[in-house]
């Protein structure tokens, strides 16, 4: 039974104060040339067990004196002790964070937001479509659904990115290509010598792949375009509207819908997504500065 | 002097003699009194210490991108509407320290917290005033149950449950003002502890709640005769024909659910400077960004939240650059936001007609006008039915 505590669970830090609690860094992986995942512990031990997220979930990632940036959660929501986040160097804070290794405090305010409908796809066939970073909220993802996977029909992971030297992930790319209990396609834009898979954006991988129209929930993670693209290219296949999802990136200072920065016509996608039904959507997703 | 027996609604006569009482029992109960007080040529909402502080006498003229103050030959006490300043300079402070720390063996060690809630009187808010401070009331959830703790329980809260709210009626509406369109003023209706009327020689008080009837019982009030209250009643009927502007409201949600792509944008983003006058003058903007500031050891940290302003560049500044580039894009998410995607958030408009984005406006952009050039070239599709509804 996938339950509203599940699907949605609290933040466990006080909103009033917009005050982050510590936490650990643990370890560090570089997954390509700007992109890092850590992995952290909450400093405080109630703290970490109350602590649960669903996967598609935020956190507000704190460095002290410097700032907050709103990260995707990528480990496995079954185990919400040990948080990932992978984290792609671009501004202020995500530098910050790229100087600290393991033992360096930062701080944290979440789980934010409303992630992938796990309640709604049961029976039903799962495609993954990721672009680039955007595989990092659909990870948890993949976990929940390799997890549980005699629930869900055919799960199909399309990923794309620049180049092979941009993947992220690879050994797990790798494993569960091998593994076969997912169908996992890989693209880049640009090949290098050595890569013998597809060429040409993620949506192109739609050819490869066999779809049941009437039994597809779709969930798409990528950059601005791709979302775009892919969610167009769906419904071009006749998947229903109510069937594909998009997580969306926005700039966020508070988390809770009262900062204002990340609003998206008239939603907050700190609070009423990142992670919205097209159909929620429609009426502003093809048009640009909203 | 007949002594009246004061209760929630009653209406009675306050001399202007005796309008100083006001204020000292005000101050006698602790509060520090917020009022209309001259600023650099601006009427002000500012701490006041007597009547003698009041802009008495003075009448402002306003117009888009205008604004004067100067002294009349009457002896009225609020013959003038609002100016820049707005209530939530003092429930959400333009700047405020959230609290400082320093980290000490893996924890976040607290130094100082927020500053504590004043205890305030606000003495001649305006009814569109008191309308915006109920829509900020919804913004941060003040009066809603919920089982987090957020800014309704902490500043805003608190110095929303320890102040007073005394409003005036507009007898003589600015230039710029449209309260009426959106349904506000110019009389107060609701949130208001007491409401004045000021009349030649006294004020019709009339009382709105309990906090307001305590007070009342403590001033030299008499019985209103109908005479009075006929007056007064005529006073705002009157106001309320002579806005200054106007806005057209009716289905003006569906004309900017529709008009996203109009090539007007493009027409009010080529006098818009994106300066965000009209969001800090704004008495409903509410957005805010928090920030670090370190001493010079980066030990000792500050956290602070600020107003901000979705017409700047860093407002939605996202890691693919930010996502209103343009001014136009700025321009637009204000204006919906204020007239129509406030309704989906908030269920109310995000408007309240004061005027003050108008007369703030460097290069005299009017929203009442913006919405009208929309509304004419736009006449066709609001009366088709081919368009995108809007539930409610």
């Amino acid at each position: 039974m996938i339950t509203e505590a599940i699907i949605r669970p609290e933040p466990i830090c006080g909103m009033e104060t917009w005050f982050p609690i510590p936490a650990e860094i643990l370890e560090t992986r570089k997954e390509n040339m700007n992109t890092y995942t850590y992995k952290i512990r909450l400093v405080d031990a109630t703290l970490r067990k109350q602590y649960r997220w669903a996967p598609g979930q935020f956190n507000m990632l704190y460095v002290p004196g410097i700032g907050e940036a709103a990260i995707s959660i990528s480990s496995d929501s079954e185990d919400p002790e040990i948080l990932e986040h992978t984290i792609r160097i671009v501004g202020s804070v995500t530098r910050a964070i790229e100087n600290m290794g393991p033992g360096s405090i930062i701080g944290l305010r979440g789980p934010f937001g409303r992630g992938w409908p796990l309640d709604k796809i049961e029976g039903r066939d799962v495609v993954l479509v990721a672009g680039g970073i955007g595989l990092a909220p659909l990870r948890p993802m993949v976990y929940w659904l390799l997890k549980h996977r005699e629930r869900y029909g055919r799960v199909i992971l399309l990923f794309g990115c620049r180049s092979p030297d941009d993947q992220l992930f690879i050994d797990e790319l790798e494993q569960w290509t091998q593994e076969r209990k997912i169908d996992c396609l890989v693209t880049v834009d640009n090949a290098t010598p050595g890569w013998v898979g597809p060429v040409g954006v993620v949506t192109d991988l739609l050819q490869r792949i066999r779809l049941n129209a009437d039994n597809s929930t779709i969930m798409v993670c990528g950059p601005r375009m791709l979302n775009r693209a892919a969610a167009w290219s769906f419904l071009k296949l006749h998947i229903p509207e109510e069937q594909v999802y998009v997580s969306l990136e926005r700039n966020m200072n508070c988390g809770f819908g009262r900062c204002g920065h990340c609003q998206y016509g008239s939603q907050f996608v700190c609070k009423d997504g990142p992670v919205f039904c097209f159909n929620e959507i429609a009426d502003i997703f093809g048009k640009e500065e909203i | 002097m007949t002594k009246i027996t004061i209760d929630h609604n009653t209406k009675a006569i306050l001399d202007k003699k005796d309008f100083a009482r006001l204020i000292k029992i005000l101050q006698e109960q602790g509060y520090t009194v917020i009022g209309p007080h001259i600023v650099d040529d601006v009427v002000s909402l500012r701490p006041i210490d007597s009547v003698k502080d009041l802009p008495i006498g003075y009448e402002d003229e306003q117009e888009k991108g205008e604004y004067s103050v100067k002294k009349v030959d009457c002896q009225s006490y609020f013959q003038y509407v609002v100016g820049q300043d707005n209530p939530r300079r003092y429930f959400m402070p333009p700047s405020q320290r959230l609290m400082s720390f320093h980290v000490d063996k893996k924890q976040f060690v607290i130094d100082q917290g927020p500053p504590q809630a004043p205890k305030l009187a606000f003495l001649g808010l305006r009814a569109c005033d008191l309308a915006s401070i109920q829509i900020q009331d919804r913004v941060v959830g003040y009066g809603v149950e919920s089982t987090f703790r957020c800014e309704s329980d902490t500043y805003y809260g608190e110095t929303r449950r320890q102040s007073i709210l005394i409003a005036v009626n507009c007898t003589r509406p600015g230039n710029t003002c449209f309260c009426s369109s959106m349904n506000t003023g110019p009389k107060a209706k609701e949130n208001f502890d007491i409401a004045l009327t000021e009349l030649r020689q006294s004020f019709i008080v009339e009382v709105g709640s309990e906090k307001g009837k305590k007070l009342a019982q403590k001033l030299p009030l008499k019985e209103a005769s109908e005479s009075d209250l006929e007056l007064a009643e005529l006073k705002l009927q009157n106001a309320a024909k002579h806005m200054g502007r106007q806005m057209e409201t009716e289905q003006v949600r569906k004309l900017l659910n529709n008009t996203i792509e109009d090539s007007h944008w493009d027409k009010v983003a080529d006098k818009c400077l994106s300066c965000g006058n009209c969001t800090m003058v704004c008495p409903t903007c509410f957005c805010c960004t928090v920030t670090d500031s370190t001493d010079i050891t980066g030990t000792k940290i500050s956290r602070t939240k600020e107003w901000e302003s979705c017409f700047t560049h860093q407002f939605s500044y996202a890691s693919g650059g930010p996502q209103r580039n343009t001014i136009k894009g700025r321009y637009r998410q204000w204006m919906r936001h204020k007239l129509c995607t406030w309704w989906d958030q908030f269920g109310s408009s995000g408007c309240v007609g004061c005027g003050r984005c108008i007369t703030w406006c460097p290069v005299g952009i009017d929203i009442t006008e913006e919405v009208e050039t929309l509304r004419q070239s736009n006449k066709s599709l609001l009366n088709s039915n081919n368009l995108q509804e809007v539930t409610t």
